[in-house]
């Protein structure tokens, strides 16, 4: 897989500073009291989770740095976990942030045309942003869904059992800012097995 | 006490420790990355693979304890197999660049895959290459190299207190950083270059010079602090290539501060190779018995009370004690070994020696650091004290009077003044609740708390508290730490007039106000050469041009401690011979056979003839340098009750730069960049 969205943007996207709203402070706080008071660390992924929500979907260095005083870690400790894991970006993406899981049970199902789709019909290669900024296109590791394989993850929701032509019309609904179904594309419920015909 | 079977071999061994330490009980080599003596075990590189009986599968031999009754073969085909597959995995990524990389004859991955590797690859795919990072002037970085270890990673977190490198990224990604590639700041960096078991971090300054079976490899002792380093010197045409730590348990362990390792380039230049004497403002060259006229000259016109010498920091008890006996049989007791005149008691040895040993350290249940700041000042023994905090069952009190650096445990800040001890003995400071409870305290009091005023007051008043404790019998964990390397020699050796001593006096204020007619500099530089009155004559004898050769009137060149054999005694008072790595330039004298000539010339006589007989001379008149390597015990000596007490000296380390303390590190062009690259940042 090669990474994307895991370098640092260039300094002239960088915003000049980082902190916390008021309210994202005061659900900060709330997630401290969940962890033992003696190791703050282990808040840093919902804080940058946190973070990264009120950055528009991207982490810049301002907010590492700024989360890493917050919970008196090292700068390096909340890169190494903002690099290791697929849902934290270290450069803006698009308005929808498609993540395409590639991994081996979506595979099997037919991912590789499902990011071909993708890539075809936004114009764009995996790991980058379209030009009018509304699509940004990922391959991630499993996004742990495999029942419903295959599977891509769109900001927050999933979309699963797709197929080229289900993917296809879910893109046109979104460049059309249409609503779309969350979820099972062939109208099953939950993990429930498929009836067939 | 568990019994195992290693190879049909039963031993019984200690519980807790893992199978890879029993297999090297007995001798059983097996091979590894990751796993280090003296590092966490990460169990990642996968190289130690065993096979156990009663396991499907091999078993990361450093990350599984022994247990009762376990059978472990090192030797079986399944195990063979196991270390070829993981060799053949770490080599797909791994650069064939061994011919022009550094690690090159020294590379365990270079050895291993000779001894477990299949010799021909699979793989025909690209191979993954990494960006290198910039991570200081120090460090040379060639990631792709890397096999993800975390051997720097856990040092840093571990030993070296430097939380900037880690390892971002995952799978294929990892990749071996700091933030922002920012440098790492730290005295004990240097000690990645030795952990690392690949060429991916490699000394800057050693970079393409040499090859390791090139190098003659001496053994010996450092000298850039009083710590007393044990290293190993790699010479090649006689010229130094490289420093490396050498393991001391009780001093150093396995590593070496910063300046230790790469202050050598400084040997090189500024060298005074021959005798200068000044003429209206310019040096010129002289002949040795030109040099003997002067001064035959000068020692017979001057008075026994006009005339001073001093003797420098990093000075080897041999000359030290030549110099004074030289001095001695000339009728001249006008002499001394501080240049800061720091407080000190005469004939006291606890008064001036680290009396817990830096051993010790690891027993103690408290530290209180007075006018020290032990990372600048010697950053191995700070790596101790990080360690006690750090595997201390509870928190591991440490308290600070007076200004340090930032350090890399957590500590209480007292005050910044010298009131601090005042008040923890009255219990006005929460400190004093700990210092209470402690039975293994250690008291470290720096020069930066000796070398003022009120520095008798101030060791007195610490005295007094440290005697208020409720004390273990037979600790003695009053320390004064020293930070020069000849410094605890001179102060054994009695380089120092007695009479100045007892009275008190203030001999710089002499030497600055021109009662001093002769000053005679024995590799002193550290005095305020600006307040040297032009009237005094000055001569300096020194191994390399700097402040003191720069005022003086007449220089005369010795060999400096690369070129000599001698003893050195440590920051705890452990005697410790250095070696001689090269061969003293031509035209350039010992300086114990310069002392035997000149007094031929002058017409006193020396006791001694070579080497061997001022040696047993001094070791009969001092025979506590004779024991090598040995420390003998001091018991606290008897205190003065200190009446009225002016606790308002702000209290300061005497060392503010770490990169450059003596004339080597000072003509070292890689400690200039150092202090130029970390010095403007604090």
């Amino acid at each position: 897989m090669t990474s994307s969205f895991k370098e640092f943007a260039s300094d002239s996207l960088q915003p000049k500073e980082f902190s916390f709203t008021a309210e994202n402070l005061r659900e900060a706080k709330i997630v401290l009291k969940r962890y033992p008071k003696d190791y703050p660390e282990g808040a840093l992924m919902p804080l940058l989770t946190l973070a990264q929500k009120q950055s528009k979907g991207w982490l810049p260095k301002k907010a590492i740095e700024y989360i890493a005083s917050f919970l008196k870690v090292s700068e390096i400790k909340v890169l190494e976990i903002a690099t290791f894991y697929s849902m934290y970006n270290l450069s803006p993406v698009g308005k929808n942030h498609i993540e395409v899981c590639t991994t081996t049970p979506c595979m099997l199902r037919g991912s590789d045309d499902i990011l071909k789709v993708c890539e075809k019909f936004l114009n764009i290669n995996s790991g980058s942003v379209s030009k009018d900024k509304r699509f940004s296109l990922t391959e991630v590791e499993c996004l742990g869904a495999c029942v419903n394989a295959p599977v891509i993850k769109i900001d927050q929701d999933y979309f699963e059992d797709l197929d080229s032509k289900s993917t296809l019309n879910l893109l046109d609904c979104l460049a059309e800012n249409k609503t779309v179904k969350k979820g099972s594309q062939i109208m099953r419920r939950g993990t429930e097995p498929v009836r067939r015909k | 006490m568990p019994k195992i079977e290693i190879d049909g071999k039963t031993i019984q061994v200690d519980s807790g420790i893992n199978i890879l330490q029993a297999c090297e009980l007995i001798g059983i080599e097996i091979p590894r990355f990751c796993y280090h003596e003296k590092l966490s075990i990460a169990g990642n590189c996968r190289m130690c693979l065993v096979e156990m009986e009663g396991s499907n599968k091999p078993v990361a031999s450093c990350a599984m304890p022994v247990a009762d009754g376990m059978k472990i073969k090192t030797k079986s085909e399944f195990v063979k197999k196991a270390r070829n597959g993981v060799m053949e995995f770490l080599l797909i990524n791994h650069p064939l660049d061994c011919p022009v990389c550094d690690q090159g004859g020294e590379c365990d991955l270079q050895d291993q895959a000779m001894a477990y590797g299949n010799g021909i690859s699979r793989y025909f795919e690209k191979k993954r290459a990494v960006k290198d990072k910039y991570i200081g002037p120090l460090i040379k970085t060639h990631m792709t190299r890397c096999i993800h270890c975390t051997r720097c990673v856990r040092f840093g977190e571990e030993i070296g207190g430097i939380e900037q490198l880690g390892a971002t990224g995952r799978g294929e990604d990892t990749e071996i950083t700091t933030f922002l590639e920012k440098s790492i700041c730290s005295e004990l960096s240097g000690n990645v270059i030795d952990l690392c078991p690949v060429g991916a971090l490699t000394s800057k300054p050693y970079s393409y010079i040499a090859r390791p079976w090139e190098l003659k490899k001496i053994d010996s002792i450092d000298v850039m602090d009083a710590v007393g380093s044990n290293i190993r010197v790699d010479t090649k045409a006689d010229k130094i290539m490289r420093i490396l730590p050498r393991i001391n348990e009780s001093i150093n362990e396995e590593w070496i501060s910063d300046k230790t390792r790469f202050a050598y380039d400084g040997l090189s230049s500024q060298r005074i190779d021959k005798p200068f004497v000044k003429n209206n403002g310019r040096f010129n060259e002289l002949s040795y018995s030109e040099l003997f006229l002067i001064l035959k000259e000068k020692f017979s016109n001057v008075k026994k009370s006009k005339f001073f010498a001093l003797i420098g920091n990093t000075v080897d008890c041999e000359t030290i004690f030549s110099f004074k006996h030289f001095l001695m049989k000339n009728g001249l007791y006008n002499f001394d070994c501080r240049q800061d005149n720091s407080f000190f008691i005469p004939k006291d040895r606890s008064s001036y020696v680290f009396n817990s040993t830096i051993s010790g350290i690891d027993e103690t249940d408290l530290c209180l650091l007075i006018g020290c700041d032990p990372k600048v000042e010697a950053p191995i023994l700070n790596a101790r004290i990080r360690k006690r905090f750090l595997n201390y069952e509870s928190q591991y009190p440490v308290g600070k009077i007076g200004l340090t650096s930032k350090l890399n445990y957590e500590s209480i800040q007292i005050s910044n003044d010298s009131s601090g001890i005042e008040m923890l003995l009255s219990n006005e400071h929460k400190f004093s609740s700990y210092l209470r409870k402690a039975k293994k305290p250690i008291f470290i009091i720096g020069q930066g708390a000796l070398c003022n005023k009120n520095a008798e007051k101030i060791f007195y008043k610490a005295r007094e508290l440290y005697d208020s404790l409720n004390i273990e019998e037979n600790w003695n964990g009053f320390n004064i730490l020293q930070t020069f390397s000849g410094r605890t020699g001179a102060l054994d050796l009695e380089f120092y007039s007695n009479e100045n001593v007892n009275k008190n006096t203030d001999f710089l204020e002499n030497i600055y106000n021109g009662s001093i007619n002769l000053l005679y500099l024995f590799a002193a530089d550290e005095i305020d050469f600006s307040k040297v009155p032009s009237t005094t004559f000055v001569i300096y004898q020194g191994h390399h041009g700097d402040a003191g050769a720069n005022r003086a009137d007449l220089i005369i060149p010795t060999t400096c401690f690369t070129e000599k054999q001698g003893i050195y005694i440590n920051v705890e008072g452990r005697p410790q011979i250095s070696a001689q790595i090269k061969s003293p330039i031509s035209n350039v004298m010992h300086s114990w056979d310069f002392f035997l000539e000149l007094s031929k010339y002058i017409g006193s006589k020396l006791d001694y003839k070579n080497l061997s007989e001022l040696r047993e001379l001094m070791f009969s008149k001092y025979p506590v340098v004779k024991n090598i390597n040995k420390i003998k015990k001091n018991k606290l000596q008897k205190t003065k009750f200190v009446r009225t007490f002016n606790a308002n000296e702000i209290l300061k380390s005497n060392i503010s730069n770490f990169y450059m303390t003596d004339v080597v590190s000072k003509n070292s062009k890689t400690m200039a960049e150092c202090s130029k690259m970390f010095l403007a940042k604090s």
